[in-house]
This record gives C-alpha cells, structure tokens and sequence, in this order.
C-alpha cells in the first residue's frame, strides 16, 4: 500500500465501522463492540504506519476532483506533514482508548450502539480534519464533528442538564461557524482555490489582499470549536455527557481541532499583526479566566473542562506568537494526559457515586477503593501542572519559552523552509502571553492540587462506598494512556524535526520561573486545604444516592441529575470547606459560574431574541392571523351571499344567463362596428 | 339588391308587404297575450292563433309546403299534446292568478332589452335587403320534396330515428309503473326530502 | 318585400316567447313559450331561405327537421311535466328547488367552533 492509500484508509475504516454499527446496532448485538473498537484501532494502527512512513520529511499530497464545481475547485485533497502526521496517531489511539473505556463504562446502556457508531463517525470526521488538504472537505469533517458533539453530549437525553447542554454546545459552536465559513470563502476567493498548500503558495506571494478580516473571520469558528474566550461557554455544560465522551470530544480532539486549524493557516494569521495580537489577548483572557473559575468548580468534569479551555488557550497562545510547533506539542502532549485525567474521573465518579467535589471531600479512602485511577490521575495531575519530568512539563515550557522568545523581539516566523520568514511577532502578543501564561501556570497547580486533595484526600464519618472492583478495559485503558503521559517528554528534541525546526526543549528561565510557580501554587492550595479540612469534617454536605450495582454510567447520569436538585446549581456548592473558596475570597461567586458570560449573553442575546420572537408572535397571532381570518370569513360571507343566487329556481338561473349573453352580445357587436358608434 | 329591388321603400309598400305586417301584428298580439294570459287553456288557444299567423306568413313568404306541415303539425298535433298536458296536470280551468312567477319583472326586463338589441342589430343589417318574391316559386310541394329527398335525404332518415327515439322515450316516462315499485317510490320521495331539509 | 319585416317580427317573437320562458310558472305554459322561440327560428330560416334563393333550400329543409324536433321535445316534455306532477302533485317550475343549497346545520356551527378554537389557541 503506498501512503497515500494508507492514508485514505485511516478516515474511511471508523466511518465503516459508523455506518455498519448503526446499520447492525440493533439486529446483531454481537457484532457492536468489535464494529466500535477494530476499525478505531485499525485506523490507530494505520495512521502510526503513516507517520512512520512520512516521517518529518516532506508533506505528501494527493488529490483528485470528483466534479467541478464551479470557479473555485474542491478536491479530495489529501496534505499530510508533521502535523498532521501525529496529530492523526493522537486522534486514533485516543479514541481507541476511548472505545475500549466506553464497552465497560457503557455496558448495559441500551444506546450502546448508536453511541459507538456516534463516537466512531467522529473519528473519522476529526482524522478527515486532520488529513484533508482541501478547506472545504475539512469543513465537512468540523461539521460532523459538530452534529456528533451535539448527539453525545445529549447520550443522557433523559436529564435536563444533557438535553439543554447539548443545544448550547451546537449553538454556540455554530455561532463561530457561520463567520468560520464566510472566512474560508473570504480566503478562497483571495487565494482562488481551496487547497491549503494554494493557499499558503498565495500568502508567500503576497496574493492575499485582506488578511486581517479572513484572519478575524476564521478565528470566531476556531474560538467557537475550541472553546476560547469568549465563545468557551458552552463547553462545562458539556460536561453533561459521558465521561468518555468529554475524553475524546471535548479534550483530545474536537477542541483541538481548532488549534490544529490555525496551526495549518498559521501563514494566513501570520500575515496580520492584529490578527496576532487579537488571538493573544483572547488566548490571555482564556487561559487566567478559565483557572480561575476551574477553582471554583464542584463537579470534577467541570473542573477539567475548565482546565481544557485554558489549555487550549495555552496553544492558541504559542500561536499567537507565531510558533505552531510548540503549540501542536502542547496538541499532543494535553490530549494524551487530559483524556486520561476524563477517564480517570470516570472511574472515580463511578467509585465515589458522585461527582461532587465537596461530597468527596468528606469520604474516607476513595484512593484504596481505585488504585489504579489513583495513581494515573496523579501522574496527570502533575503533567497538567507542569511540573517535570512528565508530558505537560515540556509541551508547557515550549509554549512559553516560544513567548518569552516573542516577548523580546527575537521570534520570526520561520514556518518551514517553503514559506521562509513571514516577518516577526509583535513583542505586545508575546508579552501579553508570557505573562498570563506564567500566571495561568500558578493558577492551573492551585486548581490541580485542589481536584488531587479533595477526591483522593477526604476526611470524613463515611467510607467511600464499595461499588466493586472497576472493569478490567477502564484500568488498561488508564494505563495505556498514562505512558505517554509520563513520557512524551523524551520526544522533545526529536520532534522539530517534523515540525517547523524551531527547538522546542524547555529554557532555563521559563523553566525555573514556570516550574517556582507551580510549586508555589501546589503549595499555596495546600495550605488552605489544611486549614479548611477540619471544617469539612464538621459540615455534612453532599448526597451519594447510587446503587452499587449500576453500570458507570448509570452512576453518572444520577450525579448529573441529582447535582443541581442537592446543591442548587449545576457548577457549585456551598460547601464552607472548600479551599478555592478560601483563596478566591470574593471571586468565588462568580467564577463558580463562569464570571457570569452566560448571563451577558442571556442579556445580549437571549433576551433580545426572546423579544424579537414575542413581537413575531404578537404580529403572527394579531396582524397577520387578522388577515388570514379575515380572508377566511370574508370568502364565507362572499360565499353566503353567492349562496343567495343558488335559489333552485331554473328560470332565474335562466334569467341571469341571458342577461348575462346579451351584455356579451352587445360587447361584441360594439367591439364588431369598431368604435362603438 | 337588384337595380329593381334596389327602386323599393318603405314609404312604397307593396301589397305583400301590408298583408305581412297585418297578419305579424296579429300574430305578435296573439304570441303576447299567450304569454301573459291568467287562464291557462285561452294561453293555448292563442297559440294557435300564434302559429296559424305564422302558417299565413310562410305562405306570403312563398314557402307553402312549409306551411302546410306548420299547420299539420303545430296546430294539429302540438297544440292538442299541450291541452292534454293541461288537462293530464289538472290545470285549473279559468283565472288562476299565480300563472305567473315572481320574477316577472326581470324576465321584462331581459326580454325588452333582448328585443332592443336584437331589433337594432337585424335592423342595422339588413335595412338595405330584399326579398325578391317574384319568381320562380321557392317553397312549393315539388320543390321541398325534391330538395328533400334528393339532398337531404340521409339527414331525413335520421330524423325518423330521433323521433322513435323520443316515442320510446316518452312512452317510457309516461308509462305508470308497477305498483309495487310505485309504492316504494312515493315512500321514497318524502324520505329524501326530509334527508335534504 | 323588405327582409326586415319577417327578421323583426322573429326577433319580436323569440322575446315574446323568451319572457314566457322566464315568467311562466306553469311548466306546460314553459313549453308552449319555447314553441313561440322555435318558430321565431323557423320563420328566420325561411326568410333568409327565401332571400337567398339557395339552390338546395337548406333553410327550408332544416325548418323541416325543426318542426319535427319540436314536436318530438314536446312529446318528451310532456311526459316528464307528467312525471314530475305525478310525483309532486304539482307541474310549477319554480317549485322544484331541490338543487338549491340551504344552510345546513354543520356550516352554521362551523363559525362557532372556529371562535372556540381561536379561544382556546
């Protein structure tokens, strides 16, 4: 098989595996599970050997046009390079993982079917992002992945925090796609083609006339898939679905999507300083307003998701100063650790019987009853801190050692030895990222340690209820994923080399100042904790209301369900005992809710709506239904009154008729004798 | 429309012409008091005068073998079918006052104003045509007959259908039907009025 | 002679005839008002038979064919003017309304369950 056919190959298996699963899903129960985990894993095999075979060298491309269409062509494209190369491999042994944590996380869910046919038509529409070399083939993949974000996170239909989820999630994602996709006709209209190696042929040879728009226009998708300030609303409420789900969709993959994007286009941005800087500040305003409301959070998955959109915000802002090579590591690094943090709170979700922080905090031994998650989730939990020798350490360190470059004027755009130098970064983008950066790295070890001590830690009169031994695939998959967690490192000098050639491994000033401050931060939450833990004792806070027996995700489902109904919100708990609450002091309100974004928007834009429809309605209901039965009754009165005429009488009938024929008759005679003289 | 037609007027009328416009005045006064008489059977009765007038004109108009089947046929058979309608109805005999249907005055009005247009469209057309009477005869017995089943004798032979046809028929309507199926229709009848009320 | 004297006496004939048509309550009056209209044509058909000297007198013939088509009308008319009185005991032509649409019971609830269901919306 040549690359090209492997290649072809790694998006086509899952999406097979889709359309039989649901094809099969109900009559053959049997064939379910091989048809969600062997072609994902197939095709995780499959993009390795892609990989391997590409190997850092030079991007392979294919295509071939199945019809015109029109002035600007679309081709089945096909642009593989370093990006995307690894970017698939992540795709395809996450969402392995992932198929093989959900047959034991799901295993009485009578959904089952369509789920893993869901999640396997996801995989194949993100590795279609991640190979296609035509932007609108990748917009048919960043589509799917939508619709199937909206199905999954709605899995627990049944629950009202799922279904409400689920339509924001897709609401506001699509809030970003519309510009997102006048962006790409922007650009293609510039570049006069679709083709990404086109289009980067069109930057270098200064063809692109209005950079700044297509730039802003692309970046709203890209902060809507990504979750970035301040389109990053919908994803806590994400949270609502499955655990694996948040694994895959809404921390390895979707989310990342948009990174990759811009990572791709990386030229086009490039080409507009205040694209630049604009991307920044909004990666800036992610990473600190995201750590600061993950303090806040009670569910552990809203804590994770909060923890995702500021590390996405940590690659958007290596972008934003101009190094994609530091921001695909961080890609990479993240998804492997963020997926094993998802899975390892799946696992302690299901073990705890809730999945509230506070009602943790007050358990005896929840560590003893899940070793294996105990162990992993620490792992992850230090990579997400950055602290070394693990995955995020390094990933994180090229990110800011790239703004500190930034920040001092020495960055230049070198984006491989194709497009040359684009020109520098502004030093304001850089600056802007190194701080927020460094603080969001003080932020993110206060957050972490908090999730650590209160799920693992707590002090309480109860034990943590015995719900079984968990099932042999969930453990496996923890420890597959805690491999690269803990040593992706190792592959930091290695990986300029399929990348843009910029060094990626960590520099002794961000390392020591990143690495103080995630101490510092580790440390800091510590403190509190001791102080508040002795309260948590005292304060009995929390319901665990599930029985031993359910699968994980019946367990999860009743958390979700019962966590508004216990603590009157679906992010927070009055929980005194909370060491985020003590630090945060007055923040803490509204970061539990997200700084109240959701609340400017109701006001922004759900209001106004909710307006605009009433005053439709008003209109519908009393102007234009006057007229419509206006219509009708007035037809009705015509009808009546020409009812009169219909007497019976034939020599009436006869009467009108002749009248009728001489009026005609003498039409035409005038008509006849020409002018009616 | 001759040069010797075109020397006629109407300030000269020929004695044709007078004998026509008397035996028409006579014949539109019968027709009028035919239609709006209050005694059902004299409305017959006038109609022969009606139709006798109309035999009288075809003979003028030199169309006599026409006229004699008017007189046959009209005044010998049509208008005894009608007096035995009348009789067959139980019309009453003497004045009956509601002879006439309410929409008497908008059938006036359609009829003048019909008669208005008509005249002045007839009038306007042929003010300048004669008729030229002298001549060979055109309606005579020899002449109609030999028209008739030299030319027209196919259209002829199909008219004899039409009317064994319409005997058929109107034995068939007229005909008293059984008593049984009698019974049930005059059962019927009152049923479905009452399903249409 | 001037044709203008038999056209207008058949115009005057046809209307005569035409107010019988539609003033008449008696059908069997109906009928002898549609004899006057046909011989209003007949009269017509020989003039213009006459003025026009046709070799193959076709207005003659065709007058012919009218009176034998009136003849057979009024044979059929009659029998049905006999069947309509024998079923109604009564030959009066504006008395057969059946074919009148009332207002029925459903059209004049029709306006007040639509009010109901405005009401209720």
């Amino acid at each position: 098989m040549t690359t090209t056919t492997t290649a072809v190959l790694v998006p086509l298996l899952p999406f097979l595996g889709a359309a039989f699963g649901l094809l099969l899903g109900r009559r053959a129960p049997g064939f379910v599970r091989p048809l969600a985990v062997l072609p994902t894993l197939a095709a995780a095999v499959l993009a390795v050997v892609v990989a391997a075979r590409q190997g850092g060298g030079a991007a392979v491309d294919a295509a071939t046009q199945l019809a015109p269409t029109g002035s600007v062509p679309i081709e089945l494209a096909l642009h593989i390079d370093g990006f995307a190369a690894l970017v698939a491999v992540l795709v395809g042994v996450v969402a392995t993982c992932v198929q093989l944590y959900s047959t034991g996380y799901l295993r009485d869910d009578p959904r089952y079917s369509s789920y893993a046919a869901l999640v396997s038509l996801f995989t194949s529409a993100m590795l279609l992002v991640v190979y296609s070399g035509d932007l609108m083939v990748l917009l048919v993949g960043w589509e799917i992945m939508g619709i199937c974000s909206y199905f999954l996170v709605g899995h627990y239909w049944e629950t009202e925090a799922a279904r409400s989820a689920s339509l924001k999630a897709f609401l506001v994602t699509k809030l970003g796609d519309v510009p997102f996709l006048f962006g790409l006709f922007a650009l293609a209209a510039d570049a006069g083609t679709f083709r990404i190696t086109g289009v980067l042929n069109a930057v270098t040879s200064g063809d692109l006339h209005h950079p700044t728009l297509i730039a802003l226009l692309l970046l709203a998708g890209v902060a809507g898939k990504s979750a970035q300030f301040p389109l990053h609303t919908w994803l806590p409420d994400a949270m609502a679905g499955p655990t694996p789900v948040s694994a895959l969709i809404h921390a390895a993959t979707m989310v990342a999507a948009g990174v990759y994007f811009i990572a791709r286009l990386l030229p086009v941005f490039a080409a507009s300083a205040a694209a630049l800087v604009v991307l920044a500040v909004m990666a800036a305003v992610t990473m600190v307003g995201s750590a600061l409301a993950a303090l806040a959070q009670d569910d552990i998955k809203r804590v994770l998701a909060y923890s995702t959109v500021g590390q996405l915000g940590y690659m958007t802002g290596a972008l934003a100063v101009g190094d994609r090579g530091a921001a695909v590591f961080h890609l990479l690094s993240h998804g492997a650790f963020k997926a094993l943090l998802f899975l390892g709170a799946g696992v302690i979700i299901h073990a705890a019987g809730t999945n509230s922080l506070a009602a943790m905090s007050r358990m005896r031994g929840l560590s003893k009853r899940i070793p294996d998650a105990f162990w992993t989730v620490t792992v992850a939990l230090l990579a997400l801190a950055a602290i070394p020798p693990f995955a995020g350490f390094f990933s994180k360190e090229a990110v800011l050692g790239a703004a500190e470059h930034a920040a001092v004027g020495e960055a230049h755009l070198a984006l491989g030895g194709a497009h040359g130098d684009l020109g520098s970064v502004p030093t304001a983008a850089g600056w802007t990222v190194l701080i927020a950066g460094l603080l969001t790295a003080l932020l993110t070890a206060a957050y972490a340690t908090r999730l650590w001590l209160l799920a693992f830690f707590g002090r309480g009169p109860q034990e943590a209820p015995d719900h079984g031994k968990q099932p042999f695939a969930m453990n496996a998959v923890l420890w597959v994923l805690f491999i690269p967690t803990a040593a992706f490192g190792i592959a930091a000098p290695v990986l300029p080399d399929w990348f843009d050639g910029n060094a990626l491994t960590p520099t002794l000033v961000t390392s020591v100042l990143g690495t103080g401050l995630a101490l510092a931060g580790a440390l800091i939450m510590y403190g509190a904790w001791r102080h508040t833990t002795a309260a948590a004792a005292r304060r009995p806070i929390g319901a665990v209301a599930v029985d031993p027996d359910a699968a994980p995700a019946v367990s999860e489902e009743e958390a979700i369900a019962t966590h508004a109904a216990a603590y009157g919100d679906n992010a927070g708990a009055p929980d005194p005992a909370d060491p985020g609450r003590l630090l945060l002091g007055p923040l803490h309100a509204p970061a539990t809710c997200g700084f109240h974004l959701d609340a400017a928007y109701t006001a922004l834009f759900v209001r106004p709506v909710r307006a605009a429809a009433r005053i439709v309605r008003f209109l519908d209901r009393e102007v234009v239904d006057t007229y419509v039965h206006g219509a009708g009754t007035g037809a009705r009165w015509l009808g009546s009154a020409v009812r009169r005429a219909q007497t019976g009488n034939v020599q009436t009938y006869l009467g009108a008729l002749l009248a009728g024929s001489l009026v005609l008759a003498v039409a035409a005679v005038l008509v006849a004798t020409g002018t009616g003289a | 429309m001759t040069l010797a037609a075109a020397s006629h007027g109407f300030l000269t009328p020929s004695g044709v012409e007078i004998a026509f416009l008397l035996v028409g005045l006579v014949t539109l006064g019968a027709a009028v008091v035919t239609v709006t008489t209050k005694q059902l059977v004299h409305a017959a009765l006038w109609l022969v005068v009606a139709l006798g007038g109309i035999a009288v004109e075809y003979l003028l108009l030199t169309a006599e073998f026409i006229a004699w089947v008017q007189v046959l046929i009209y005044v010998g058979s049509v208008v005894v079918l009608l007096l035995f309608g009348l009789m067959l109805t139980k019309a009453p005999i003497g004045r009956s006052p509601d002879a006439d249907s309410g929409n008497r005055w908008a059938a006036l009005l359609v009829a003048v104003a019909s008669a208005a247009v008509l005249v002045w469209v007839v009038v306007d057309a042929f003010r300048a045509s004669w008729i030229d009477l002298d001549g060979a005869v055109q309606g005579s017995t020899e002449v109609s007959g030999r028209s008739l089943f030299q030319h027209w004798v196919l259209p002829f032979e199909a008219l004899s259908v039409l009317l064994l046809a319409a005997l058929v028929g109107a034995i068939v309507l007229s005909r008293k039907t059984g008593e049984g199926s009698q019974e049930t229709g005059r059962a019927a009848a009152p049923v479905r009025r009452e399903g249409q009320r | 002679m001037h044709l203008a004297y038999p056209a207008v006496l058949a115009v005057l004939l046809f209307c005569v005839g035409l107010y019988g048509v539609l003033a008449r309550r008696n059908a069997i009056l109906v009928l002898m008002s549609v004899e006057l209209m046909l011989n209003a044509v007949n009269l017509n058909l020989v003039a213009f038979d006459v003025w026009l000297r046709d070799a193959l007198h076709a207005g003659q013939a065709l007058t012919l064919f009218t009176i034998a088509v009136a003849a057979a009308e009024i044979g059929i008319g009659l029998a049905i003017v006999l069947l309509v009185y024998r079923n109604r005991g009564s030959s009066d032509v504006d008395k057969l309304t059946d074919l009148a649409e009332r207002p029925t019971e459903d059209e004049q609830a029709q306006p007040q369950s639509q009010q109901q269901a405005e009401a209720a919306a």
